[in-house]
């Protein structure tokens, strides 16, 4: 197992220009959840997992399925509550210049403690496959993404509709603002729950395989969409498992281990955790790593042991 | 109606700031207008009608001279009978349907959006069958002085054993998940009706049996003014509460996880409503038996009107339920007149090809 340092956890990624101080004994800046632990029907699922995502940077939450990645997710979103553990937030990424933080961390804030609504205005959440049978128009279901920002007893503003029309031209899905979510194909069904996340303007998204069911194009334009945010200082943390997605797209990994309870095996930039000895033992095959010819990125292949 | 976006929805609009809002802002008004206006008119028309040959005019009479306003129109008294007719017979009995209609149809859209089922209404949570069953019980006891009250207790006797059922059944496997809550209902719902099978079979004597039908079947035909103040009183409160809720509802369209990943407090949000819904629904059960339908279908013909957003959903649904149940009594007192049908059967026979028709409907357009 290799336990990747912190420093090399805090390292810059490839397409990045995180130049954070190194912060103590935790990753000082971005999302951080410390050994957190939740058990279901009596079985550990998690079990004081630590995961830190950078901000201004793609994290890959990775491994098998099974080993808590959407779990991990829902807990950090404030949709579960954990058993046990923290889950923080670095205000770096914030144009409020009053959350800045020193190099001792302090302003860390707890994602875990914070009201539901103001925890709503920071992370923004992207489960997987949500769906409805409800016939609501693309554009109001990007409207919901303001729910956190305004009163609930007040409908959507004028401004909410102008942020959620331009997070619907961001995903590229404007043309489809009228027509019903059902009638969606399954790529612009998940454009549009992009669009949602954007429209809530967080500071943290989190993906729970957004890419799954697309085609390649869609693939590599949902990636394109969240590194362009993470650019913007959004920090990312994304659960997939397409390793090669992973390899070409995200600065950072974080990669679960299969058993009886998920358990971090390796954490830090693509280079040094998408290696084959972390992804051999966990996933049981043979993985031989090429360099893209072009990009210089590394690019996974695999073979059955 | 719903229908006129698709052509222009594959043109990309200029984004001129929230044009659409705006626009289904003032469409919403328009609606809440006409539907009210639709309302009240109802109320004068179908006062009239019936066999006394009053016309909508001598209704008005009577009421603005019992509301204190002959003296400032100039109108001098009405004549006693109308009076009678209109003041003590008929207008408890239209208020009363009104205010059940607009109860059931808002407690329906509720329902429906928390179970994530378009099959819900009102009495899933086995609501009508355990006030059912409080009624038999004293109905063949002979006990009708206390009713309403048995029929209260017996629906919210019902409802916590649903929700114990479900929450019992979920504990430790995600807690009263929609799923849970629809099928524990449904077993309750099923004892209390086998409960009642047996209470009516082992001691119903003569006419009890078919006062007990009516009663199943649910009717206002015994309206008074306390029937008012208690169905009006819950739906001024309760049901504005719940008409109130249209943002947190919404925020439930993709389901709880989204929904909590909105910032609503999903756990909450769900016993609070499903307890106001109980109370709401009890109270208008408590007066007019478990009318049928209203609750299932309203919520549904509203939603092909005027989409699937709970801001205008919950309102409208409340007018239109009322103005359709008040016209579903008119029906019920006057079809076979000077025989009366219970309100349950006309609100049955309408309902459920209307069902058909919205699930065909449905199909042709998803
Ligand atoms: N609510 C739940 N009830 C029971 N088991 C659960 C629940 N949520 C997650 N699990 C279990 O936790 C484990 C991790 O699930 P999940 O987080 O979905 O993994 P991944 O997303 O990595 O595939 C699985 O074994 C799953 O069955
Ligand atoms: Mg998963």
């Amino acid at each position: 197992m290799t336990q990747v340092s912190d420093q090399a956890r805090l390292e810059a990624g490839p397409r990045s220009t995180v130049a954070e101080p190194s912060a103590g004994r935790t990753s000082g800046a971005g999302l951080a959840a410390e050994r957190v632990r939740w058990s279901v029907a009596g079985r550990l699922i998690l079990d004081d997992v630590d995961v830190t995502a950078p901000p201004g940077a793609v994290t890959g939450l990775l491994g098998p399925n099974g080993t808590g990645k959407s779990t991990l997710l829902r807990l950090v979103a404030g949709v579960q509550r954990p058993d046990g553990g923290r889950v923080s937030l670095a205000g770096t990424a914030s144009p409020d210049p009053v959350g800045a933080p020193g190099p001792s961390g302090a302003a860390r804030e707890d994602l875990l403690a914070m009201p539901r609504r103001r925890r709503a205005r920071t992370v923004a959440f992207v489960e997987q496959d949500a769906a409805t049978e409800l016939p609501v128009t693309v554009l109001d279901a990007v409207l919901l993404g303001r729910t956190p920002h305004r009163s609930l007893l007040a409908g959507p503003s004028e401004d909410d509709h102008t942020i959620a029309r331009a997070a619907l031209e961001r995903v590229g899905a404007l043309g489809l603002a009228d027509r019903e979510v059902t009638t969606l194909s399954g790529g612009e069904r998940q454009r549009v729950h992009m669009a949602r996340a954007l429209a809530q303007a967080p500071r943290v998204l989190l993906l729970d395989e957004p890419t799954n069911h697309l085609d390649v194009a869609a693939q590599l334009a949902t990636m394109r969409l969240v590194r362009e945010l993470a650019r913007e200082g959004v920090t990312v943390l994304a659960a997939l498992h397409d390793l090669s997605l992973a390899a070409a797209t995200c600065d950072h990994a974080v990669v679960l281990a299969p058993g009886a309870s998920g358990h971090v095996v390796a954490a830090g930039p693509v280079e040094q955790v998408l290696v084959p000895e972390v992804i051999d033992p966990v996933y049981g095959v043979r993985t031989t790593v090429l360099r893209h010819p072009r990009t210089g990125r590394p690019v996974l292949t695999f073979e059955e042991r | 109606m719903t229908d006129a976006p698709t052509a222009s929805a594959r043109t990309t609009r200029p984004s001129t700031s929230g044009a659409a809002g705006t626009l289904s802002r003032g469409r919403l008004l328009v609606w809440l207008g006409g539907t009210t206006a639709a309302l009240l008119a109802s109320v004068v028309v179908t006062v009239a009608i019936g066999p006394a040959g009053l016309t909508p005019s001598d209704v008005a009479h009577v009421v603005a001279t019992r509301l204190g306003l002959g003296d400032l129109l100039g109108i001098g008294a009405p004549d006693t009978l109308a009076d009678g007719i209109v003041w003590q017979l008929r207008m408890p009995r239209v208020l009363t349907a009104a205010a059940v209609g607009a109860g059931l149809a808002v407690c329906g859209v509720v329902m429906q959006s928390l179970t994530r089922n378009p099959l819900a209404d009102p009495y899933l949570l086995g609501l009508s069958s355990g006030a059912s069953f409080g009624a038999a019980c004293v109905l063949v006891l002979g006990w009708t002085a206390v009713l309403p009250v048995a029929a209260f207790v017996g629906s919210t006797a019902a409802l916590v054993t649903t929700l114990a059922l479900a929450s019992a059944s979920g504990r430790g496997a995600g807690g009263l998940s929609p799923a849970r809550t629809v099928l524990a209902g449904l077993a309750v719902s099923q004892l209390a009706a086998a409960a009642t099978s047996f209470v009516i079979f082992w001691s119903a004597k003569g006419d009890q049996y078919r006062e007990i039908l009516s009663w199943l079947l649910g009717s206002v035909a015994g309206a008074t003014w306390t029937s008012v103040a208690v169905t009006a009183g819950a739906v001024l409160v309760l049901g504005t509460l719940l008409a109130s809720t249209g943002s947190v509802l919404d925020a439930f369209t993709f389901g709880d996880t989204s929904a909590a990943a909105l910032g609503v407090p999903v756990a909450r949000v769900r016993w609070g409503l499903l307890l106001v819904v109980a109370l709401l629904t009890g109270a208008l059960v408590s007066q007019s038996g478990a009318i049928g339908f209203v609750g299932l279908i309203l919520p549904h013909a509203v939603r092909l009107l005027v989409g699937a957003r709970h801001r205008a959903l919950l309102p409208l649904s409340m007018l239109c339920g009322a103005t359709f149940l008040m016209w579903a009594d008119t029906l019920a007192r006057t079809v076979f007149a000077p025989r009366e049908l219970p309100v349950g059967i006309v609100t049955a026979a309408i309902g459920a090809p209307v069902f058909a028709l919205l699930l065909w409907k449905g199909r042709a357009r998803s």
